[in-house]
């Protein structure tokens, strides 16, 4: 019962992080800012993976949360080097 | 016994869905880029792990088996959480910085991203 609670309260701050994190991609400031908002966004995609396995009690997520993970540092650091470079493989 | 797991599991799920929340708003909240990179990088790497460490919890007390898979994660979140904020801080000093207001990079001849390709070539 308890744990019920707590997992919907996690869904709850994950996803309102998700919606901030939407908010500052769209009205940033620098190109800076949109890459963190875009990375922070990768982490909560985790977290909400991980906290949906949880809830229905299954572990076949894991690899998917996995995959954006690797997936999310690749591509931030890719968009950072880009704008560091002007290239991203030299 | 069951209960008092249930509780512990609780626990680490609101701490992590506290911990992500603070992450995502200091984002919003905080004043310059600089420290706008501490809240995503530090609080929300933290979170994730109060996810993660519940999730095995949950496996081992209501699935009766260890996995400790979830540790994988964990791990490659912590490693290149900083890597990211990293590469983050150089692109703002390179977009909105000149050498001129940053303070002196000690031994080295200029900070890195204002290297030029020859300079590079040198060392």
């Amino acid at each position: 019962m308890i744990l019920t609670y707590a997992i919907y309260f996690a869904f709850a701050c994950f996803g309102a992080g998700m919606l901030m994190n939407m908010w500052v991609v769209i009205t940033a400031e620098g190109i800076g800012d949109r890459i963190l908002a875009l990375d922070t966004m990768v982490i909560n995609t985790i977290a909400l993976i991980v906290l949906y396995g949880v809830n229905i009690g299954s572990e076949i997520f894991f690899e998917a949360a996995m995959i954006i993970a690797m997936l999310g540092f690749v591509s931030t650091v890719a968009y950072a080097r880009y704008l560091l470079r002007g290239n991203i493989i030299e | 016994m069951e209960q008092y797991f249930d509780i512990l599991i609780a626990f680490f799920l609101v701490v992590a869905g506290l911990f992500g929340f603070v992450g995502s708003f200091g984002l919003i909240k905080l004043n310059d880029q600089m420290s706008r990179l501490h809240a995503p990088t530090k609080a929300t790497t933290l979170g994730v792990g109060g996810v993660l460490i519940a999730s095995i919890l949950h496996s081992a007390v209501s699935e009766h088996h260890l996995s400790l898979h979830e540790l994988l994660i964990t791990l490659f979140l912590f490693l290149t959480a900083p890597i990211t904020a990293n590469f983050i801080a150089k692109v703002h000093v390179h977009r909105h910085q000149t050498p001129e207001t940053l303070p002196p990079a000690g031994e080295d001849s200029t900070w890195a991203t204002f290297m030029t390709e020859d300079k590079d070539d040198e060392s």
